[in-house]
């Protein structure tokens, strides 16, 4: 990887606002604008908005379409009703995420997924092997470059959103999408977001991300803080959300990330077998929360011990909504259980731990 | 190194350095803590740049009163949201004062960095060394090198 990295349509605005910029899966994106635990609070009590143009769409559209999506997507697709949104994942034979993504369900011949921006290239590589190897009729159309993601997320988002829509703006339910405008400009509002909050993810086309970005900003004022990867990552954290290339992997598979609910066995997806009998089994590793004592953060790499180091932790930060160290980590399934107290091998120390219920923050409504 | 720049954006020139303050009255290390002496003992925290780099600072692992540190040698710990990193001592000496406030608001270091955000006090065994260390002009131009590349 010698090239320099990308940038979304966003990135002027973004310097402007004195974002401390940092590369991210090929892309040079807003790590934090001024504070990581004030970002991450404002989209807990008000509203965030994020730029996440560097996620992938990938679109399947013909006769076959669905079919080709429900052999690559763990969850159902047939039940996914036209307008509606998935989480899942794509598997190889053996059980391996190649990627964990959501399907929208466009029509009765067109889906598309939302990918992660550092697997787009493999996910368009297997999704073609499999057309290949199945004959299965549709296009594979990429169309991350010409599309922008914004995510408007927090207590206020919708209001937000509304206040841009003038007044005839559909408002999907949870987990629901629909096209609509804002600021007179075409968009695909998605009621979903990687936040634990309500609110907001806007497709748009990238020439529009910046006259859509300021009029957000604008009916915002004070009351929307832009935000960067950092928050994000700390709310998705809080929330025991996974993320590609630490909570997932190749080498990983959904059973052992606790992930069966989005494995819709008898759909005949790629690595149902696999899975299926992981599930019957029972995992030999599985992902669990940690709630290390103190204040040192344990991260990711660190190990989890017991007598002997029984797995490591693959995410790890200060929460700031739950104003204390977290992390996620696979360990031995037989210390899995929640309640369990382990040590985390901090920088040479020992610092203790115990297994805890996720997500580690709820909101108390 | 040229950006992969996307067709809309032509301005290279958007990359503009962030303006950091670099105290006049201290010293400063290439791990990037300042020193301040007053009297005897010579205050020690981390620079603008440094805290601004970290960002969201959540702990601050701070050494006993009575250490011996040794000049370049690690004395602490700075833990933020995002990463964590070692204090390093700008010179050899006794550690004759911690800020133990900072148990309690570690993001002083962010907000206050030169002031109420300082870690700790040494008394140094040589005065002298302080001298050594960058001037707020090298420090100046040294950021501004790292900043570059």
């Amino acid at each position: 990887m010698t090239d320099a990295p990308r940038r979304t349509p966003l990135y002027a605005r973004h310097i402007d606002a004195g974002a401390r910029m940092a590369e991210f899966a090929g892309y040079d994106m807003p790590l934090v604008y001024s504070s990581i635990i004030a970002e991450h609070r404002a989209v807990r009590s008000s509203a965030g908005l994020f730029d996440v143009s560097h996620m992938g769409e990938v679109r399947l559209r013909g006769p076959q379409a669905l079919e080709l999506a429900q052999r690559l997507f763990t969850n159902d697709v047939a039940a996914t009703p036209i307008g509606g949104v998935r989480y899942g994942l794509l598997c190889l034979e053996d059980g391996g995420v190649v990627d964990d993504v959501t399907l929208y369900r466009c029509g009765d011949e067109e889906v598309f997924f939302c990918v992660n921006a550092a697997n787009i290239e493999t996910d368009l590589a297997w999704m073609r092997e499999v057309q290949q190897k199945t004959g299965l009729r549709c296009d594979i159309i990429d169309e991350s470059e010409q599309t922008a993601l914004l995510a408007l997320q927090g207590p206020t988002a919708l209001k937000l959103a509304e206040a841009l829509g003038r007044g005839h703006m559909p408002v999907p339910r949870r987990w629901r999408f629909a096209e609509s405008e804002l600021a007179g400009l075409p968009v695909l509002l998605s009621r979903t977001g990687y936040t634990g909050e309500d609110g907001y993810e806007i497709y748009a086309r990238a020439e529009h991300a910046l006259r859509l970005w300021d009029a957000l900003r604008e009916v915002g004022g004070d009351a929307l803080q832009p935000a960067g990867l950092g928050a994000r990552d700390t709310l998705r954290t809080e929330m025991a959300y996974p993320l590609y290339g630490h909570e997932l992997e190749r080498g990983l598979n959904p059973v052992e990330a606790g992930l069966e609910r989005f494995l819709a066995f008898g759909r005949g997806f790629i690595g149902e077998d696999a899975l299926q009998r992981a599930h019957a089994s029972g995992p030999a590793q599985r992902l669990v929360g940690l709630l290390p004592e103190g204040r040192q953060v344990a991260r990711s790499g660190y190990p989890i011990l017991a007598e002997d180091r029984i797995g490591t932790i693959t995410s790890g930060t200060y929460g700031p909504s739950v104003e204390r160290p977290i992390a996620l980590g696979y360990l031995a399934a037989r210390y899995a259980a929640v309640g369990t107290r382990l040590e985390v091998g901090v920088r040479g120390r020992k610092v203790p731990c115990e297994v805890t219920q996720t997500p580690f923050f709820s909101r108390k409504s | 190194m040229r950006s992969h720049a996307n067709p809309i954006f032509q301005q290279e020139e958007l990359m503009t350095a962030k303006t950091y303050h670099i105290s006049d009255d201290c010293r400063y290390g290439r791990t990037d803590e300042w020193i301040r002496l007053d009297g005897t003992v010579a205050r020690v925290g981390l620079s603008d740049y440094a805290q601004s780099e970290l960002s969201d600072i959540v702990f601050v692992e701070l050494p006993s009163v009575g250490t011996q540190v040794e000049a370049g040698e690690p004395f602490g710990v700075v833990e933020s949201v995002k990463a964590v990193s070692d204090l390093f001592a700008p010179v050899s000496g006794e550690i004759v004062e911690v800020h133990e406030n900072l148990e309690e608001h570690p993001e002083w270091v962010n907000e206050d960095p030169y002031g109420r955000g300082w870690i700790i006090g040494i008394a140094p065994e040589d005065l002298d060394a302080i001298d050594g260390l960058l001037t707020p002009e090298d420090y100046r131009a040294y950021i501004k090198e790292r900043s570059e590349k």
